[in-house]
């Protein structure tokens, strides 16, 4: 229980902390060491819930079982790794005169409140404090994309708000709906927003008002996942925002909204007993898969360009959590987090090559590897990786979606062989040049922060060849759960 | 027919003011009058969430609607005509809308709304099950208003009425959620309100007029 406060308390505390000095010159370190115990606080969380079981405190409010103790894992230290990135990076910006003072202390105080209300969603188990913390992490974050000020990042936060907010809007609908259901079974005061009183009951459920809730909440969700056609906010926010708020939009946010939709089908799936559920999702997946894909090719921007990958993966997950069944939730749980390991990574190396080459336009940056040999290599691996080349992570558990889908669902195959082969062919030309060839690079003023590049394609090259049986026992639990 | 209560009327009066309301948005293309119209919505919403926690004996609903009476009829339009006075935006007219095809497709909507809701009102134990429709429809002409006006802050009590419409379906349907739901969620919307206004006022600084049409530069297509 003290732990589950701890890690809700502690980006709390620092982003009220941070508000107060975020402007000093210590404070990135300090951003640095609330995530550090942020992180220090999960793992004593997950060691809890390895050694003890589920989790269920506080009058049931929050609750830890096998599916989100992993993803606060996750969420903590990529947290804490973009913290220790974001250091030299907006040092960089800073000193480029991109940032001011005032601006740095903001962005320092809404990045602990973005980790807080992530956590916040993931551990809450009541379906209203879900949509609350959801909403509250998409208004943490307009401030952060609009930091610069240029007219592109007013219209990219513009636009996230409005479409996150109708958005979000649907999803709350749902979740009237949902309760709706609930309410008639378990009682006004029976708790009837809690996901572990509405999973108990799921069987009872009214199938009508849970199939149009599932809509709603799909919709709604779908929007901050980024599913097309929702997803128009998506590479607009991720290439104007400063590239650590990137890196946590699409390594965390996109994962927490993701979760939120599945906490979702699990009720919906329980009531309904047909495949609506299923087909909606693997729909929804297959079409972010194929149109990302399409659309990688026409990127000019290399934020935007790795912001449609984020696009094209979440519609993978989302496909493969749609398929359902052991082995697909435990592939689309594996992809989850490589996916936000190795994004992230990408958008560290990103970033420190924009600020290299002073552009964020593809045909701007040349010669990484000439320049800065681990920031090229850093982009070459993450690139790789991201694509599903073999060892890395990414490929077992794209290998596990295929062969699961053509299995369950051969028609989907083709298509998600194709967009695979669309989405390798448009990166990898787009991300060689920009490694190899000539160069026009400058001087940084701070040592750029590759470290955390590189621990993130590590765990991903792990878990590409050795899945720790700890973290493999993890996902087969959730798999179960989410059924 | 057993004959309806005094305050199942009431409800359902206030229920066919909040569609009007909602149309009267639709329709207004001055932004000060819009404030008011939403101010009034809001109002209506208070009152009705106050007669279902007086006929369903809910005290948690009278919170509700004097929560709602605080944010949705003080607070916010407080906020809203501050700003605008500020940004000297009073005068805004919204030029581009043609209002008779809009209040068209506004009625098809509210069609369609009632077609939606008609299976989830049949299910209702509540006594106010019959203006799930009218909710559900109000939600779907505020989204039709944020998708017409170009200008700021018009889209921005679109947005916020949508919300309104969502409360009333809440309490019309389920007598409302549970008191710590609500919270967060007038917490989100005073909060989203008040980064709005920091927004409007970046947006200002950087194009001098609220107009969206400025916010047209990202596009796919860049060739």
């Amino acid at each position: 229980m003290i732990e589950i406060f701890a890690v809700l308390g502690v980006p709390l505390a620092g982003a009220l902390l941070l508000a107060v000095i975020g402007e000093r010159e210590e404070a990135p370190i300090a951003n640095v060491v609330v995530c550090g115990a942020t992180l220090a606080a999960a793992a004593a969380l997950t060691v809890r819930v390895i050694s003890s079981g589920p989790l269920l405190v506080a009058d049931k409010l929050f609750f830890v079982d096998p599916f989100n103790v992993f993803l606060v894992a996750l969420t903590a230290f990529v947290g804490f790794t973009t913290s220790i990135f974001s250091h030299p990076y907006m040092r960089i910006e800073h000193a480029h005169g991109r940032v001011t003072a005032g601006r740095l202390r903001l962005y320092h105080s809404m990045y602990q409140l973005f980790n807080f209300t992530m956590l916040l969603a993931l551990l809450t188990n009541n379906m209203g404090i879900l949509w609350v913390a959801l909403e509250g992490a998409t208004l943490a974050t307009v401030l952060l994309v609009s930091l610069y000020r240029t007219p592109e990042s007013l219209e990219a936060a513009w636009k996230y708000f409005i479409l996150c907010g109708v958005g979000i809007a649907q999803a709350l609908f749902g979740t009237i709906l949902l309760y709706f259901a609930a309410e008639r079974i378990l009682g006004a005061e029976g708790g009837a927003l809690l996901w572990t009183e509405l999973n108990a009951v799921k069987g009872q459920l009214e199938p009508t008002v849970l199939s149009l809730a599932f809509v709603f909440l799909l919709v709604g969700y779908g929007t901050k996942v980024g599913l097309v056609p929702l997803h128009n906010w998506l590479p607009d926010a991720h290439a104007e925002g400063p590239t650590p708020v990137s890196a946590v939009l699409s390594g965390l946010l996109l994962n927490v909204a993701l979760y939120a939709v599945v906490r979702c089908k699990v009720l919906v799936e329980g009531s309904l007993h047909t495949s609506f559920a299923k087909e909606l999702m693997m729909g929804f997946g297959l079409v972010s898969v194929v149109v990302a894909a399409f659309l990688l090719s026409r990127q000019k921007d290399i934020k935007r360009m790795f912001a449609y990958s984020s696009i094209e993966h979440m519609g993978i997950i989302t496909f493969a959590f749609g398929i359902g069944g052991a082995i697909a939730n435990f592939a689309a749980l594996l992809h989850m987090t490589v996916h936000s390991l190795t994004k992230s990574a990408i958008f560290f190396a990103v970033g420190h090559a924009a600020q290299k080459t002073g552009t964020q336009a593809m045909d701007g940056i040349r010669g990484l590897i000439t320049i800065s040999p681990l920031i090229g290599w850093g982009l070459v691996l993450g690139s790789l990786a991201i694509l599903g080349m073999p060892p890395f992570g990414v490929f077992a558990s794209e290998f596990l979606i295929l062969t699961t889908a053509m299995r369950e669902q051969p028609w989907a195959t083709p298509f998600l062989l194709l967009a695979l082969g669309v989405a390798f062919a448009a990166v990898f030309s787009k991300v060689q040049p920009m490694v190899f060839g000539e160069t026009s690079a400058r001087r940084l003023p701070a040592r750029p922060a590759m470290a955390p590049v590189f621990v993130h394609l590590a765990l991903v090259l792990l878990l590409g060849l050795w899945i720790p049986p700890v973290l493999a026992e993890w996902y087969r639990q959730a798999a179960r759960l989410i059924g | 027919m057993a004959a309806i209560p005094l305050w199942a009327q009431l409800i359902n009066l206030l229920a066919a003011l909040l569609l009007l309301l909602a149309f009267a948005m639709l329709a207004q293309r001055r932004v000060l009058t819009l404030v008011d119209l939403f101010a009034a919505q809001g109002f209506a919403l208070a009152c009705s969430t106050a007669i279902v926690a007086f006929a369903t004996h809910q005290p948690h609903l009278y919170w509700s609607a004097a929560l709602t009476l605080a944010l949705k009829v003080g607070l916010l339009p407080w906020l809203l005509l501050r700003m605008i006075r500020q940004l000297d935006v009073q005068w805004d007219v919204e030029g581009l809308i043609n209002i008779p095809m809009t209040m068209l497709i506004g009625i098809v909507l509210v069609v369609f709304a009632f077609n939606l809701a008609y299976p989830i009102a049949q299910l209702a134990n509540t006594v106010t099950r019959a203006t799930l429709g009218i909710a559900m429809a109000s939600v779907m002409l505020s989204f039709l208003m944020m998708i017409t006006r170009r200008k700021a802050i018009p889209q921005v009590i679109g947005f916020l009425s949508m919300e309104n419409g969502l409360l009333f379906a809440a309490t019309s349907a389920t007598y409302g959620m549970p008191m710590v739901v609500e919270l967060g969620i007038a917490l989100d919307v005073l909060v989203g309100v008040l980064i709005l206004g920091v927004f409007f006022f970046q947006i200002r600084e950087q194009f001098d007029s609220l107009d969206l049409k400025h916010l047209e530069k990202l596009k796919e297509t860049e060739e």
